[in-house]
Formats: structure tokens, C-alpha cells, sequence
């Protein structure tokens, strides 16, 4: 390129806008392709409330449900359970649920409507895992004597309580979640909305 | 008539020129030993798993409804469809086994070592290209450890400060793991991933031909060089090490093949158990871990009791390798000349990644996970010494020359 009698500033400052607005150029066009990886608007409409009958719930008995593609538990706990929660609160790291995990009728010392009937998103808040059921008092495996049932998550170690509540010492950083959920009636709770409660 | 031929492309393109660059006048150290066979058999994988690959998309279907039966479709009915799926499953694990030893390679004689910073440099880019490409592969069969893993991985994001959720809902494209996952895992792993890896080896090769090939003694042969400019201690690599690297070729296939027709599942280790399960959003397996080998990294992660920490560590087993060009200060190349400080941290180092890769794959007791922070403060104290003792290290002298 000569350079004879050329004004080599304004050679470079041309040069530089020219980068710089195709720079900018080729940023807008970006933008199509990667908003195209955000959930499609069918993707968005597909989390339609799920309706639940728990009249048949017995004791101990855990319920899988699928809202939104995730697994929600419906437990439903004996009395001796509910008596066990306070106990267990030196070992969580929430035990009074501040965490933002729940909605605010759930921010109770059982984390629920009803006492005894708790549901919640069955996946670890670690990594995504869907925790194991353990119901079992006293397991060897989980503490021994300490162990007062709950949900153990194969993946990397975590331990919840029967209210959800995480153990402290392992991985997953908060309680499991509670999703918005209301008593249609005795019978059925309706889980995805919360009936204005909140 | 050849000849004349190959003028008239010679005067068009420049087909002798790059012939005899790369391979006919491309010097190399006459000393290579059984370590240098893995270079050639990466490339040779990779083009294994790009014909296998391109097959296996002729019968799969990257549908969320459809994925998992069609890939028992090419396991059952398409002819030799089996054959072809092994192929592909047994070249990635080939794969790594051929680029960790590659990489060991470097390690050992010192590869990585001024002036092939860069090669390095490519070279980790590959690996770390490779194991999106493999995780993402994995999604595809959309069996119970495909989704899981994927749901775990993906999850490893949402662990970053405020941008987590959002980003791994972008990733997905849905509140969960899903169609939209496993088409763009589609895309990514048949098409994007494949062209940035062939970039990859390119920029690679071509680096390492412009430095040149280190070698076990790790003397620099274009020190002393004849009068038309040639290393003295050099061969060139064609016909010399093409012919030695087709033993290399040899030797490897009779392993894969045994692979391949006896142990394609290999025991569970290479194509796991729970992968020949549907996915189910509702159920994890009752022991979810990742193939092999992720497994060293996978173990760091779970050491770590703290989300962010754990990934953060696992993050950093990685970059940290990137760094081993500027954490090793020692002017000595290899091993062969190297101190004893540096002899036992690479032991210490080896044993550790492969620890950390066992107990990646066992269940999370509380004695593993003792053992497996014990091996993660070895994995990453091998760095933080390496840095310290390298700069003064007692090394021997090293010769001017490649003796013999």
C-alpha cells in the first residue's frame, strides 16, 4: 500500500471505525442466534398446574408427581416425624427455611399448609440430582441414631431432612424447594399455583 | 505424466510444498521413542470417529421421543449397525486413553517447554474441545446416565454467582433437560464441535512444525545444523516415522478391535449399565457417575462441600494445566536430565489422577470422599511445588547432541 503523501491518521481512523462498527454489526447479529436458545414459547406454556388426590396418601408413603418435567414428592408424615424436626435443627444449615426456597405460607417450622403433607421439587439443590427416599430411622449408612429419615442424593452425598432441609456438611448449598401449591379441598391439592395465597 | 501433472497442480496450488514441508523434509528428532505414537494415533482416532459419526446420523433421530429407540434401531436392524455404533463408542474412550498418554508424554519430556507454548496451548484447547464433544455425545442415546449426566453438568453452571440460573436455563432451552437439549447437543456435537476440533489439530500441527518436535532428550536438533540447513540429529518424517507410526497403528487397532468385539461395553465402564434405561426425569440412578474419563475431575468436584468451591476446583484442575508452560520454570526439559524434586511430584501427580479417576467413579462414603480430598490437595499441590522447586532444581547437564 503507498503511503506517498497519505494522511496516515486518518488512514488509521478510518480503519478503526470500519472495525469498529462492523464489530458492532456483527454483535447485533449474534443476537438472533443466541436468543434462539431460550426457551421456545411452547417450552414456556408446557408448566400447566397438576392436580393431586392425597386422600389415598398413607403414612410414610411418598407420592411422585411430574410438574414442569421435574419430580414433586407429596409426603406425608406421622406425628413422630413432626416431633423430630426441631430436634434436627443444629445439624441443617437452614433450619428455619430464610432461605428463598418457599413461598411464604410453606416458611414454617414443618414447611408446609398442613403439618403432616409436604410437597416439594424432588431435585437436589446441588447439582440436579433427584434424591433417594429414606424413610428408614437409625440408618447405618446416614448417621446411625442421629438419622431421623429423609432424602439422601446418590450423586454427591447430600442429606435433607423430612421437611427438605439440608444438612450441613455436604454439597448442596439450600433446603429443597417448595413449589406453589393450595388445597382445592381435603383431597386435592392443586400444585403450580398457590390460589392467591401469596 | 504424473510428473507433468504435478507441475501443472504445483503451479496452481501448493500440493509439493506443503507434501514436503510437513511430511518428506519435515525434520524430526531421529530419538523418538514408544511415547511418540500417540500424535499420530489422536489424528488417526479423530478420523475414526468422524466416519463412524457421520454414519451413525444417517439412522439416528435427535428427537426426545425418538432418540432412544433409534439408537436400539442401529443397535438391532440396521446392518453391521452395531458394528458402526461401537466404533464410535469404543473410538471415544480410545480417544482419551491415546490423548492422556499423549499428554503425559509432554509432561515427562518437558513438550510443553519454550518455544512450544503454544503448542501446548492448542493441545489443551483440543482436550478441552474433546470433552464437550464427549459430553455432549453422551447425551445422545438419551438413556437414564445421558440425562443425568447431562442434568448434573449442566447444573455445574448454575453454581456461578447471580448469571448461574439463567445461564443454565439458556443452555437447556427448557426448565429441564429436554428436547430442546437434546437437539442443540445434536447440532453442537455433529457439526460445531467437529470443525472448531479440526481447527484445533490444525493450528496444532502446524505450530509444532514450525518450532519442531521436541524428543525424549529433549535437546533443541536445530542447534546444530549441516550446511543446506538441515538438523543433524534429524530425520525427515516421511518415510521414517510414517512407517514407524504404522507399527504404532498396528498395535493400537489389535487393542481396539479386542475392545471393540469383546468388551464393547467394557464392563460397564465405557457404555454404563444404567445408559440401557429410557431417560426418566423422575428417577435418578441409584449411582450416577460419569464415564472414565471425566472421572478424575468428577471427584474433585464431589471432595469439595461447598457448591461454588466444588466447582470452582474443578474448573481449576483444568486451567491449571493450561498454565504448565509458566508454572514449570525449570530450563531442563525432560525427566532424563531433570531433579529427583521433579521426578517425585510427576509420580505423585500420576498417582493422583488416576486415584481421583477411581474413586470419580465409587459412591461418595465419607472415607472415598476423605481419600479423594487427600488426592486433590496432591493433584493441585503438584502444581503449586512444581512451582516453587523448578526454578532451582539440581538437574544434570544435558548434551549438545543426540548421541547414537
Amino acid at each position: 500500500m503507498t503511503t506517498d503523501g497519505a494522511d496516515l491518521a486518518k488512514r488509521r481512523f478510518l480503519t478503526n471505525t470500519t472495525a469498529v462498527i462492523g464489530a458492532v454489526g456483527a454483535g447485533f447479529v449474534a443476537v438472533p442466534f443466541l436468543s434462539s436458545w431460550a426457551p421456545s414459547e411452547r417450552a414456556k406454556t408446557a408448566g400447566a398446574p397438576v392436580e393431586v388426590d392425597i386422600s389415598k396418601l398413607v403414612e410414610g408413603q411418598l407420592l411422585t408427581v411430574e410438574w414442569r418435567g421435574k419430580p414433586v414428592w407429596l409426603i406425608k408424615r406421622s406425628d413422630q416425624n413432626l416431633k423430630d424436626l426441631p430436634t434436627l435443627d443444629d445439624m441443617l444449615r437452614d433450619p428455619a427455611s430464610e432461605n428463598d426456597q418457599q413461598p411464604v405460607y410453606a416458611q414454617n417450622p414443618t414447611r408446609s399448609i398442613k403439618p403432616n403433607v409436604v410437597v416439594m421439587v424432588g431435585i437436589c439443590t446441588h447439582l440436579g440430582c433427584s434424591p433417594s427416599y429414606r424413610p428408614d430411622m437409625g440408618a447405618a449408612d446416614l448417621g446411625g441414631a442421629d438419622w431421623k429419615g429423609g432424602f439422601f442424593c446418590p450423586c454427591h452425598g447430600s442429606k435433607f431432612d423430612l421437611a427438605g432441609r439440608v444438612y450441613q456438611g455436604v454439597p448442596a448449598p439450600l433446603n429443597l424447594e417448595i413449589p406453589p401449591h393450595f388445597y382445592k379441598s381435603d383431597r386435592t391439592i392443586l400444585i403450580g399455583e398457590d390460589g392467591g395465597a401469596a | 505424466m504424473f510428473k507433468s501433472l504435478m507441475t501443472w497442480v504445483d503451479d496452481r496450488f501448493p500440493a509439493t510444498k506443503m507434501w514436503n514441508e510437513h511430511l518428506a523434509e519435515y525434520y524430526a528428532p531421529k530419538n523418538f521413542n514408544f511415547w511418540y505414537f500417540f500424535g499420530s494415533l489422536a489424528l488417526m482416532v479423530l478420523v475414526i470417529q468422524i466416519v463412524s459419526g457421520l454414519f451413525l446420523t444417517m439412522h439416528y433421530k435427535p428427537d426426545g421421543a425418538m432418540a432412544f429407540a433409534s439408537v436400539e434401531y442401529i443397535m438391532r436392524d440396521v446392518p453391521y449397525g452395531w458394528l458402526i455404533r461401537y466404533i464410535h463408542s469404543t473410538g471415544a474412550t480410545a480417544f482419551f486413553v491415546v490423548v492422556y498418554l499423549h499428554m503425559f508424554r509432554g509432561l515427562m519430556y518437558g513438550s510443553f517447554k519454550k518455544p512450544r507454548e503454544l503448542v501446548w496451548l492448542f493441545g489443551m484447547f483440543i482436550y478441552l474441545a474433546l470433552m464437550a464433544e464427549a459430553f455432549m455425545g453422551y447425551l445422545l442415546p438419551w438413556g437414564q446416565m445421558s440425562f443425568w449426566g447431562a442434568q448434573v453438568i449442566i447444573s455445574l453452571f448454575g453454581a456461578l454467582p447471580i448469571i448461574g440460573e439463567p445461564l443454565t436455563l439458556w443452555i437447556r432451552g427448557d426448565f429441564v433437560i429436554s428436547d430442546a437439549t437434546l437437539n442443540r447437543f445434536f447440532a453442537l456435537h455433529v457439526i460445531a464441535l467437529p470443525l472448531v476440533l479440526i481447527g484445533l489439530v490444525v493450528a496444532h500441527i502446524l505450530a509444532l512444525h514450525e518450532v519442531g518436535s521436541n524428543n525424549p532428550e529433549g535437546i533443541e536438533i536445530k542447534k546444530h545444523k549441516d550446511e543446506n540447513g538441515i538438523p543433524l540429529d534429524g530425520i525427515p518424517f516421511h518415510p521414517y516415522y510414517s512407517v514407524k507410526d504404522i507399527v504404532g497403528v498396528i498395535v493400537f487397532l489389535f487393542f481396539f478391535a479386542l475392545v471393540l468385539f469383546f468388551a464393547p461395553e467394557g464392563g460397564g465402564y465405557l457404555l454404563e449399565h444404567a445408559n440401557f434405561i429410557p431417560s426418566d426425569p423422575l428417577k435418578t440412578p441409584e449411582h450416577i457417575a460419569p464415564v472414565w474419563y471425566f472421572t478424575p475431575f468428577y471427584a474433585i468436584l464431589r471432595a469439595v462441600p461447598d457448591k461454588l468451591m466444588g466447582v470452582i476446583a474443578m474448573g481449576g484442575a483444568i486451567v491449571v494445566l493450561f498454565l504448565l508452560p509458566w508454572i514449570d520454570q525449570c530450563k531442563v526439559k525432560s525427566i532424563r536430565y531433570r531433579g529427583i524434586s521433579f521426578k517425585i511430584l510427576l509420580v505423585v501427580f500420576v498417582i493422583s489422577f488416576v486415584a481421583l479417576g477411581r474413586l470419580g467413579m465409587l459412591p461418595a462414603t465419607p472415607f472415598l470422599t476423605l481419600l479423594a480430598q487427600i488426592f486433590s490437595v496432591l493433584y493441585f499441590g503438584f502444581f503449586i511445588a512444581l512451582y516453587f522447586t523448578s526454578k532451582n532444581e539440581k538437574t544434570k547437564p544435558v548434551p549438545e547432541r543426540i548421541t547414537k
